[in-house]
Parts: structure tokens; sequence; C-alpha cells
């Protein structure tokens, strides 16, 4: 990706981030009531990796940037379903391996650092723009 | 009396060019809040303005030369209140309030500086 020139590369960005974030956040939702019929096919909650961003030319400027999503290292819970249409020759259905809790405070934080972010850039936008306008 | 523009609106020119880069730097800080082994930045305002202000500096050729405020100054690492186990030292509390401080000297001098300039400008236009 291109360097990072201007204090509005760094809010684009790291408002991607966060809002990579919160995608994770909404699929892990969406996914956390889902049953599979064997261990491995159970859904494992997703989690962003961020990592700093560096400006080559101007240091002191860094943004934040999505390096990869992983699934998390969680192992799914095993239920009795004997009547259920996925379960296994057993009568066992696995999970989604998703703490509900964990993810409303995931976006509960997410959000506010996107308001933080956003606030904080928009602050230096109104200086900048009453800057241009100065001596008239 | 002769009074050079440069002397005249020298100090809050410099002050302007230093509050900038200090709220790009503190917004960078904002931004990685959340990212782990982020280290916060930041530097001394006031060392930077006089050094800014004070004869002489790398780009000064003759010796009546004023400095100007430059925006490869010296960075430092801020130190955290309390440390994180992700090694990150993004302290929101500490940012917003320097962000805020910085914000309000801005416009001040922003202020300044205007008034500066809209006064020259009377006295040119001797109206």
């Amino acid at each position: 990706m291109s360097d990072i020139k201007t204090i509005f590369d760094v809010g684009a960005r790291a408002l991607s981030a966060q809002m990579v974030r919160m995608n994770t956040v909404a699929s892990n939702l969406a996914n956390a009531g889902t049953v599979a019929s064997t261990r491995e096919d159970a859904f494992r909650a997703l989690r962003p990796v961020f990592e700093t961003e560096f400006a080559k030319a101007r240091e002191g400027l860094s943004t934040t940037n999505v390096s990869e999503v992983v699934m998390l290292d969680r192992e799914p819970e095993r239920l009795y379903r004997p009547d259920h249409p996925a379960a296994d020759k057993d009568g066992f259905v696995y999970a989604a391996a998703v703490n509900t809790e964990e993810e409303m405070v995931e976006m509960v934080e997410a959000s506010r650092q996107y308001q933080n972010t956003l606030e904080t850039l928009s602050t230096l936008r109104a200086l900048m723009a009453r800057t241009v306008q100065m001596g008239s | 009396m002769t009074v050079g523009f440069r002397d005249s609106i020298g100090l809050h020119a410099n002050a302007l060019i230093l509050r900038e880069r200090r709220g790009e730097i503190l917004a960078s800080n904002i931004a990685n809040a959340a990212t782990p082994n982020f280290k916060a930045r930041d530097f001394d305002f006031d060392a930077e303005l006089s050094r800014a202000m004070g004869p002489g500096g790398p780009d000064s050729t003759a010796p009546g030369h004023l400095g100007t405020a430059r925006a490869d100054g010296q960075l430092g690492y801020r130190v955290p209140v309390t440390t994180a186990l992700d090694g990150n030292t993004v302290e929101l509390a500490t940012e917003q309030m320097a962000f805020a401080e910085n914000t309000l000297r801005y416009q001040t001098s922003l202020q300044l500086l205007n008034r500066r300039i809209s006064g020259l400008m009377t006295a040119i236009k001797g109206e």
C-alpha cells in the first residue's frame, strides 16, 4: 500500500481496521448458535490481528492495519442432541465456540475506538479549515 | 524603528507548525490504541519551540538568521502510568487530554496570528 502522507491516511486506515473488527464481531455473533456434526466443522470465533504501520517519510505518523484475521483456537462444546438432524452417530453435535459476552465487550471497544479516532480526525480537519482562512 | 514581518509573527508561526505536528502524533497514538506492542510517541513542545526560536540551527546560513520550526524534531516515547500486558503504551485518558490541550493552544496561536495579520493589514491600508 502507498505511504502514509497525511493525518487523513492515518485516519482512513485506522477506521477501516476498527471496521474489520466490528465485522468479525458481527459474524461471530451471527454464528453463535450454530452447530456442526464434527468437531472440525464447528465455527470458531474470528479475530483480526492489528499491527502498526509507520509512515516512511515522516517520523511519528503511524496507523493501524489488520495483518490477518485468525480463527481462535477454542474447543467447541459437545452437546448431546440425538434428535438433531446434524447429530453424529452417537447423537452429539458441536456448538460454535463463541463467547457472546466477550463479543459484546469487543464490539463496544471497537465502536468506542472508532469514535475516538473519528473525533480526533474531525478536530484536526476543523483546525486545518480554519488555518486556510487565516488573515481574511 | 523597523520590525521585520518575520519578527512580528515569528513566535506563533513556529508554534503553529509544532502544534500541528504534535496533533498528528497524538492522533496517531489514538489510532493505535488497540495495537499490540505499539509505543506512544510525543515531543517536548517547549524545548522544540525554544530550539526553533533560538539563533542558528541547521538551516541558517548567516549569523542573523532565526531558526524555523522543523517537523523532524526530537521524538520521545511516552512512559505509561500502568503497563499493559500486550505491550501497548497508549493510555487514552492521557492522549485525549494532551490532544485537547494541544487543540486549544493551536486555536490560541491561530487567533493571535490572525489578530497580528489584521493589525498589519490595517496599518498597510491606513484606513
